[in-house]
């Protein structure tokens, strides 16, 4: 069993074109300027990982939302789950840049991405 | 008689978003008296509203949300004491004399007027609107620019619409096709009239491909119908000219458009000034420290010239602010002579406008064309790198060393040539 | 409930006017009934803006058109005055390119003797390009009309309805008349879809839909109403094409002829097309590819320079009632008694919506036997809200020390300030408004009417409506549907059960 493929790396936005072949000997890629485009390639054709990004709503803070991102990638099929599982939230302000808001989805929890002050 | 409040500074800058807060910062640590001015009541700028990751990458060589990459700069600027007014408008520039401008600034405590030494100018892009881009028929409700859904949904919790068409394939509008399918709106399909993406390709990636999303590439939109709100769009395929090729209409039945069809930089105040506009970028033209063509008056960021990356517009930001310091302290930027920087082969665009020889420079360029397989040069200096693939979307980065550059006698030449190139 | 003296139907400019004139009596107290969120949004608000100078009514086949046009021109001087109305009397210049065109022209200098319409004249190349840089070299001459001016029309009927409101009127609006109710062969109200509203005169100023209005008591059955749709082009403040004069093409059997103007706004436009629409496409106010073409050609007539395509900020439709033969309909009829058609007022309607209400005010007279007594305390004056945009650095100093919500610019390209906005809301909420709508407000302070077209300040605008009016974000009305469908994560909750995940 042999399979090439294209694939464009998302890690950074010199978004190389890898060339990734895949055999019973092991997967290679080739077209990467940097080390972690092949653990990328690699990752991407046997489990693909995203990070999901969203916010949800604040209470009394001086900006109504806060920015979440999940702290480690998740399977790409748990995208949905993740997002679900921020569809009731609804937190008090003041907000940390850091602070867990919501924990074990997906083996991994959501984080605060922006700081959100109590409303004066 | 005026009773108008008078203040002096060596530097004043225009707008408060990453650009502006970055030269706001280097300006006060290189022991300017600096002050900041923001519009609106918070700063921050667009990156206070990008939730995704894919800024700091070069900065701080980790990857940041755009919230996250602000706040750095929030804690600099607490740090340092940088002086900044928010809810503070710009009404209107005058250049006095070569060391004195004077910005007329409307604030709720009245009208500040400000004499400088310099002014750095980072009030950042507008969005083309649907008349720009010709779309004709109805002008229902739910129709936005992608950056004014971003504000409604990342800012303010507000879900603008539910079935999506979106125009324009670059980053702001893919970035927003996968945030409302995050949401669980269906984007029914982002239209490009290019016959390649207008973003990223990590961006077509992740953010299209990963949700089902299609892109329409070679494609328009050329009405929109809806009695209160959006009801359909009407699309056609173009051909090389971007013309409609007759009998290839089609509908998409949606209640929101959202237009990313492209950024422009904003410099309404500075084009009442004079100033030389490179028709390429659509921004002024600048010298390796980001003067323009009237002394003392400095851009960065997007106002400068449409960036892909908040990084660059930081470090530009940054230089400007150094070039203030270097304008103050010479009456002026000293250069034996200054150089055009030419356009070479497949370069659309590319700034600074004009560098001395004298000093390090970034040059960041784009293409015209996509290509594969490429050398881009600049041969009265000897630089070559080659680069898998060139596209307009990605800015092309080059840093040019002092030493090099002094090798150059009356101009400098970006071209791209691909590797089996003949003359 | 409370039975008025009159009802209008349509808060337009026709409605408003009358409204005007009536209020200005004790006894007869009016309501204004409009079907849109806000006055002015049918024909009104989207046309050419032209206060006629009345030479281009024929006076044999149009005799009422042409006076109450020449009275309404002048009329308008003292009502933009009184009402603080964005208005300006440059003149216009019909520019002919040929000699057929040329021989077509001369006639509306005979029809400006017959219609007493002062200083028409015929003026030639050196002269024309005097009167106006911006036309085209090879242009032969043209008619000149001095007495042409230009108004804000939205701003206007807003005008209009806040000194009437002020008066006494009663504003109704997303209040639609379906029927109006007859008994004994008198009028005795009109039923609404919120309720029926007693009134013994009813007035149909009901602009497109006056056909509908009319055929419902039957009168006058051979009326009816086709929309001719007029699209135009608007470019954005700084284009360096700005005509000082008013500037269009001669005249043909179905318009006016292509208008080149700068509007009071200070943008260049140019419009309309003339396009006729079936009788029951009255909300066909969509914009197409070769109606705006037909723009771009026609201007190059009469333009030495056109501005570049990219400098387009808006385009845009507006339909016009026309009638049957182009004949007004403005009738008092005595079966049924109370009922007033003012309907079909096309073009010169805006020009002579002064004088229209005063004639209908003269038919009311008669043909009810009204007998009016003037209001001694009837104030004729209303002030525009104050605003930033256009004054020096001073005079907006002192204003934000009045109030520092005059310091605080929410509209970039227009320079609208936060206190702008806020009176809009309040002087909305005022005269009877019921949803605050963003576009209420970008008509009484221009904010979003810029280059951005409000890309930057829409949400700016809709965060203060929400807050004023303790409407939702996402619930604000922009123009009739709300800014955002809910809140962000509606459609996420709506795919799980409360409290999973």
């Amino acid at each position: 069993m042999h399979t090439e493929l294209e694939l464009t790396c998302i890690l950074c936005p010199m978004s190389c074109t890898l060339k990734v072949s895949i055999s019973d000997a092991g997967i290679d890629v080739r077209g990467n300027q940097c080390t972690k485009g092949v653990e990328y390639a690699k990752q991407e054709v046997t489990n693909p990982v995203r990070h999901v990004m969203t916010v949800v709503r604040v209470r009394g803070g001086d900006i109504p939302t806060v920015s979440l991102i999940t702290s480690k990638p998740v399977p790409k099929n748990c995208i949905e789950r993740v997002m679900e599982a921020t569809a009731y939230v609804e937190l008090e302000a003041p907000i940390e840049l850091g602070q867990v808001v919501i924990k074990d989805v997906c083996g991994t929890s959501l984080v605060a991405t922006r700081r959100v002050r109590k409303a004066t | 008689m005026s009773n108008l409040i008078e203040e002096r500074y060596d530097v004043v800058v225009i707008g408060g978003g990453p650009a502006g807060i970055a030269a706001a910062i280097r300006a006060t640590e290189l022991g300017l008296k600096t002050i900041l001015l923001e519009n609106r009541d918070v700063l921050g700028g667009i990156p206070l509203q990008c939730v995704h990751p894919g800024f700091g990458l070069h900065y701080f060589k980790e990857d940041l949300t755009g919230t996250q990459f602000i706040h750095r700069f929030f804690e600099r600027m607490e740090k340092i004491g940088v002086e900044y007014i928010t809810s503070a408008h710009v009404h209107s520039i005058e250049y006095r004399d070569y060391m004195e401008k004077v910005v007329n600034v409307i604030t709720r405590k009245g009208v500040l007027r400000i004499y400088s030494k310099t002014i750095i100018y980072t009030v950042g892009a507008r969005e083309r609107t649907l008349f720009e881009i010709g779309v004709v028929g109805d002008r229902p409700d739910g129709i936005y620019t992608a950056g004014e859904a971003q504000t409604m949904m990342d800012i303010y919790g507000v879900l603008p619409g539910k079935d999506v068409v979106i125009i324009g394939s670059g980053d702001v509008g893919l970035i927003m096709a996968r945030r409302f399918a995050l949401e669980g709106a269906r984007v029914k399909a982002v239209i490009e009239i290019m016959p390649y993406p207008g973003g990223l390709m990590r961006n077509v990636v992740q953010c299209l491909r990963d949700f089902n999303i299609p892109l329409l590439l070679s494609h328009a939109v050329i009405s929109i119908a809806g009695k209160k709100r959006v009801e359909k769009v009407t699309v056609v395929k173009v051909d090389e000219g971007f013309r409609p090729i007759p009998g290839t209409e089609f509908e998409i039945a949606c209640d929101t458009v959202v237009i990313a069809a492209g950024l422009r930089p904003n410099i309404d105040l500075l084009e009442r000034l004079s100033i030389a506009i490179d028709p390429a970028t659509g921004g002024p033209m600048v010298n390796e420290l980001l003067e323009t063509s009237i002394p003392g008056i400095f851009v960065a960021g997007n106002a400068l010239v449409i960036n892909d990356l908040a990084d660059y517009v930081v470090e530009q930001g940054e230089k400007a602010a150094e070039g203030a310091k270097i304008f103050i302290e010479n009456s002026g930027i000293p250069a034996e002579e200054w150089k055009p920087v030419k356009r070479g082969r497949n370069i659309r665009l590319a700034i600074p406008h004009y560098i001395s020889g004298e000093r390090s420079v970034t040059i960041l360029a784009r293409v015209a064309k996509p290509e594969q397989r490429v050398f881009v040069e600049v041969p009265e200096v000897g630089y070559k790198t080659f680069h898998m693939a060139v596209r307009p979307a990605e800015m092309i980065r080059l840093d040019l060393s002092k030493d090099a550059l002094s090798k150059a006698e009356k101009s400098v030449t970006i071209e791209v040539k691909p590797i089996a190139y003949r003359a | 409930m409370h039975r008025y003296r009159v009802a209008i139907v349509g808060a337009g400019i026709i409605g408003a006017s009358i409204a005007r004139i009536l209020s200005m009596y004790e006894n007869i107290d009016v309501s204004l009934i409009e079907k849109e969120p806000d006055v002015g949004w049918g024909v009104s608000k989207a046309n050419t803006a032209i206060i006629h100078p009345g030479h281009e009514e024929d006076p044999k086949s149009y005799p009422l058109r042409a006076r109450l046009c020449r009275e309404g021109n002048e009329l308008w001087r003292e009502w933009v005055r009184e009402l603080d109305i964005p208005a300006k009397w440059p003149g216009e210049l019909m520019v002919f390119t040929s000699d057929e065109e040329e021989k077509a022209a001369e006639k509306y200098i005979e029809f400006a003797k017959v219609n007493k319409v002062p200083g028409v004249r015929v003026v030639y190349r050196e002269e024309l390009r005097a009167l106006e840089p911006t036309v085209n070299p090879d242009a032969l001459g043209a008619v000149y009309a001095p007495t042409a001016g230009m108004i804000s029309p939205m701003e206007a009927v807003i005008a209009i309805v806040e000194n009437a409101v002020e008066n006494g009127v009663k504003l109704f609006t997303e209040t639609e008349v379906f029927n109006v109710r007859v008994s004994a062969n008198r009028v005795i109200g009109v039923d609404t879809n919120r309720g029926f509203i007693e009134a013994d005169i009813v007035i149909n100023a009901a602009g497109l839909y006056a056909d509908k209005i009319s055929n419902v008591v039957s009168v006058d059955t051979w009326f009816f109403i086709k929309p001719r749709r007029g699209e135009y082009l608007l470019f954005d403040e700084d284009v360096d094409i700005k005509p000082t004069r008013i500037l269009h093409t001669v005249p043909t059997l179905v318009t006016k002829g292509v208008y080149v103007v700068t509007t009071v706004h200070g943008n260049l436009m140019i419009g309309p097309t003339a396009e006729d629409l079936p009788v029951d496409a009255k909300e066909a106010t969509s914009t197409t590819r070769e109606g705006l073409e037909y723009l771009w050609r026609e201007a190059g007539k009469i333009l030495k320079v056109l501005p570049p395509r990219s400098r387009v900020i808006r385009t845009f439709a507006g339909l016009r009632p026309e009638p049957p033969n182009g004949q007004w309909l403005i009738k008092a009829y005595d079966n049924p008694w109370g009922f007033v058609n003012v309907a079909g007022t096309r073009s010169p309607g805006l020009t002579a919506a002064p004088a229209i209400a005063l004639h209908v005010l003269e038919q009311m007279k008669r043909v009810f036997d009204l007998r009016l007594v003037k209001k001694e305390k009837w104030n004729p004056f209303r002030k525009d809200i104050v605003k930033v945009r256009n004054r020096s650095i001073e005079e907006i100093d002192r204003l934000v020390e009045t109030n520092p919500d005059y310091g605080e610019i929410l509209c970039y390209c227009r320079m609208v300030s936060k206190a702008e906005v806020i009176e809009a809301i309040k002087r909305m909420k005022a005269i009877g408004v019921k949803t605050i709508t963003v576009d209420g407000i970008k008509f009484r302070t221009y904010a979003g009417m810029g280059k951005c077209q409000g890309s930057f300040c829409r949400w700016r605008v809709a965060l203060l409506v929400s807050k004023y009016t303790g409407v939702p974000l996402e619930s604000v009305v922009v123009k009739r549907s709300s800014y955002g469908v809910g809140d962000v994560k509606l459609l996420l909750r709506g795919r799980t059960a409360k409290g999973q995940g």
